[in-house]
């Protein structure tokens, strides 16, 4: 499988606690991978340094064969807008914003016509089982609906990579596996390769691969390399 | 079988005689169901003629002769494959995996590695079920399968919660030590 995405020997501290101290990691193209670990091993710290919102002490972080992490944040940014996906644990849709216009929101920042941007968007609410609540703002909507609605905001400009932080922390299991499955699903049909962080092996067990961190190393994994 | 690798672990800690071994059983894993007697001596002379533990010695007492037993070298062999193989999820799991944390601690095996195996391998078998789950064609059978999950992921938060705690396990294990231990 040919890697998008590697974190080499990556080393991150807080003051002076270590986050990271020595993790690697790869995900292929289309590659869905899970890290999992206990409170405070790093795993969320892993995932931001992956995804360029944080820049290592040291290692290197290379996203389709060009190294990221010596970037300057300028770089990072237009990277994250154009080929990185995101979706948190809490959605973080932006409350004032309809639920059809947080989802278009990637690519009107990306410089969509608005016209275009939210006919976009618009096809994606019914594939997410959204229909009718494009109109909603997210204080309106159920944990699992605003979920979706941030799935559908982090596939939109079909990113190569979607990062996905506790995507289902808030959710009951019936909602979290809609929004396993539908992410999924989604992922696989347009070819992105997920990294999803979470503490739960019901929700790791929809991935290709995944990947232990403990004290800030990556453990073992199981699943095809 | 449990029973069996108890008995080894124990008598690889240090030789014991079969009423030794009960109170040691008991001291440790039987808390909530101590071993008989019997048991004990019936699960020793299938041991013995599996070649697993020998007779070390035979003390005259006022009772009956009591019988020394010690593992044998086929005896640690068949501990070690027992202790590093990892357990297909299955309910009633729990004594299983608890026995082989006590007795890789006791044994100064790491427990970690053990509990890291066990974990790939129930991950692995959830992966699989989330798979059939996903391609079940009635909620009957889909509510089934996640019957097995959610058991399948409480043995799981055990092992990570267990993962925590070895630590402090490791040290009552050797406080708890016989104190007539070699």
């Amino acid at each position: 499988m040919t890697p998008i995405l590697t974190g080499r020997d990556l080393h991150k501290n807080f003051g002076v606690t270590p986050a990271l101290r020595g993790a690697s990691l790869t995900v292929g193209e289309g590659e869905i991978v899970a890290v999992m670990g206990p409170s405070g091993s790093g795993k969320s710290t892993l995932l931001h340094c992956l995804a360029g919102i944080l820049t290592p002490d040291f290692g290197e972080v290379h996203f389709a064969g060009r190294r990221i992490d010596d970037r300057p944040d300028r770089e990072r940014v237009q990277l994250r807008r154009t080929a990185f996906g995101f979706v948190f644990q809490f959605g973080q849709l932006v409350p004032e914003l309809p639920a059809l216009e947080n989802v278009a929101l990637p690519l009107l920042l990306a410089g969509w016509r608005r016209k275009a941007a939210l006919a976009n968007a618009a096809g994606w609410l019914p594939r997410l089982g959204l229909d009718g609540v494009g109109t909603r703002l997210p204080g309106e909507l159920s944990g699992g609906e605003g979920q979706r609605v941030a799935l559908a905001r982090a596939l939109i400009s079909r990113p190569k990579i979607v990062f996905a932080d506790e995507p289902t922390g808030s959710l009951d299991s019936a909602a979290a596996d809609q929004v396993m499955e539908l992410l999924v699903d989604a992922a696989r049909e347009q070819g992105s390769s997920v990294l999803m962080v979470t503490h739960e092996a019901r929700v790791a067990a929809y991935a290709d691969r995944t990947v232990f961190v403990r004290d800030g190393v990556d453990a073992v994994s199981v699943g095809a390399p | 079988m449990t029973v069996s690798y108890a008995l080894l672990g124990l008598l690889e800690e240090s030789a014991r005689h079969g009423y030794d071994l009960k109170l040691s059983y008991d001291r440790r894993f039987g808390a909530a169901k101590p071993i008989r007697f019997g048991q004990v001596y019936r699960t020793l002379a299938q041991l013995e003629r599996e070649g697993r533990v020998e007779v070390a010695g035979v003390e005259a007492g006022a009772g009956p002769d009591r019988k020394r037993y010690s593992i044998t070298p086929e005896g640690v062999t068949d501990l070690e494959t027992w202790l590093a193989e990892a357990e297909e999820p299955q309910p009633q799991l729990q004594t299983i995996l608890f026995t082989k944390v006590v007795l890789a601690l006791l044994s100064g095996r790491p427990a970690d590695q053990f509990l890291d195996r066990q974990r790939l391998k129930h991950l692995g078998a959830m992966q699989a079920l989330t798979v059939a789950r996903r391609n079940a064609t009635t909620t009957h059978d889909s509510l089934l399968i996640d019957f097995q999950l959610f058991h399948i992921e409480a043995d799981l938060r055990w092992i990570d919660h267990a993962v925590s705690r070895l630590a402090m396990l490791a040290e009552e294990v050797r406080d708890d030590s016989d104190p007539d231990r070699p």
